[in-house]
């Protein structure tokens, strides 16, 4: 174990702004990717449904 | 139609991929948070201080799978497309179109953790290296892949116009490899390379590895699902899309 507390494992030895803004970067965008990715999926889905209802009341 | 091959070209269908994918994302999901875990855990941990950069080098966790990933990606890009354009399969411009977006992250990645790595350690945000240089290039030209594809309205037109730029740019991607022995750079050579015994403690490695395989899963899972929203896109007027159980829902 590297740290003797909380305190110090934030701290990174001095380069906390450099290690947390790569890593909250890192992070941050990798959460974000996947939901804006299932958010296309979900409004394709959406269009799809409709065009489904759509052509189901047509044909009524 | 037992044959193999016939088999593996019966995945190569928009139809049938489409499940498939559906069925492999959460495990993928799965393994990306478990090495991802494991990694972050060893990272910041277990890895020993280092010596000369102190906490700081733990930037390179992030760095070198980020690094690794842009390389890698680009190349299953570039397969994809031109698979595409020479037996003009359809699924595979959807999944060079699929990894394109994810490769520019993980190029994006590697050049920010790499400038916030540089300032302290360079003095440096920004070198005018050839290793650098090239990485840049990389990220334009996944930039330019997916900014070509999208000018174009016909798919396949795009695919064609893309799968060109994207084997043109393969040439790249050595270059960056081995820009660190072909010139003179400020950035450091490989500390772990396929023909001899990495050159950083065990650990360390350790963690580097492990973050690589979660860098790795997370592609392989997000590129999937987003080859499924371009398959229902680019196939909106096919009859397998329209009886698919998600979109035939509940009668209603």
């Amino acid at each position: 174990m590297n740290w003797g507390s909380p305190a110090e494992f934030f701290a990174m030895g001095g380069y906390a702004q450099y290690v947390w803004s790569s890593f909250g970067v890192c992070a941050a965008l990798m959460i974000l990717e996947p939901i804006l990715v299932r958010k296309r999926q979900s409004s394709i889905l959406r269009v799809l449904r409709r065009e489904r209802q759509a052509e189901r009341l047509d044909s009524q | 139609m037992n044959n193999p091959i016939i088999q593996w070209f019966k995945y190569g269908s928009p139809q049938s991929f489409y499940p498939l994918a559906g069925k492999m994302i959460p495990w993928f999901w799965t393994l990306a948070v478990a090495f991802g875990l494991a990694g972050l855990w060893i990272s910041f941990f277990v890895a020993p201080t280092d010596f000369q950069q102190g906490e700081g080098y733990r930037i390179i966790f992030i760095h070198v799978p980020a690094a690794w990933m842009s390389m890698f990606l680009y190349i299953v890009m570039a397969f994809w497309a031109g698979i595409g354009l020479a037996l003009n399969t359809r699924l595979s411009g959807m999944m060079a179109q699929a990894i394109a977006p994810t490769g520019a992250l993980m190029a994006f990645l590697s050049l920010w953790t790499g400038a916030i790595w540089g300032k302290p350690m360079w003095g440096a945000w920004w070198v005018w290296d050839a290793r650098l240089t090239s990485a840049l290039i990389l990220f334009f030209l996944y930039i330019g892949f997916i900014a070509l594809q999208a000018a174009i309205d016909d798919p396949r037109r795009a695919d064609k116009a893309g799968a060109i730029l994207a084997l043109v740019g393969v040439v790249n991607v050595p270059i960056i490899y081995f820009s660190v022995k072909w010139w003179n750079t400020l950035h450091q050579g490989a500390s772990v390379s396929l023909t001899r015994a990495p050159s950083m403690a065990t650990t360390m490695l350790w963690g580097m590895l492990l973050m690589a395989l979660a860098f790795w899963m997370y592609s392989i899972a997000v590129s999937l699902m987003r080859v499924r929203a371009i398959i229902l896109e680019r196939e909106a007027h096919t009859e397998w899309v329209k009886n698919l159980p998600e979109i035939q829902g509940k009668s209603s």
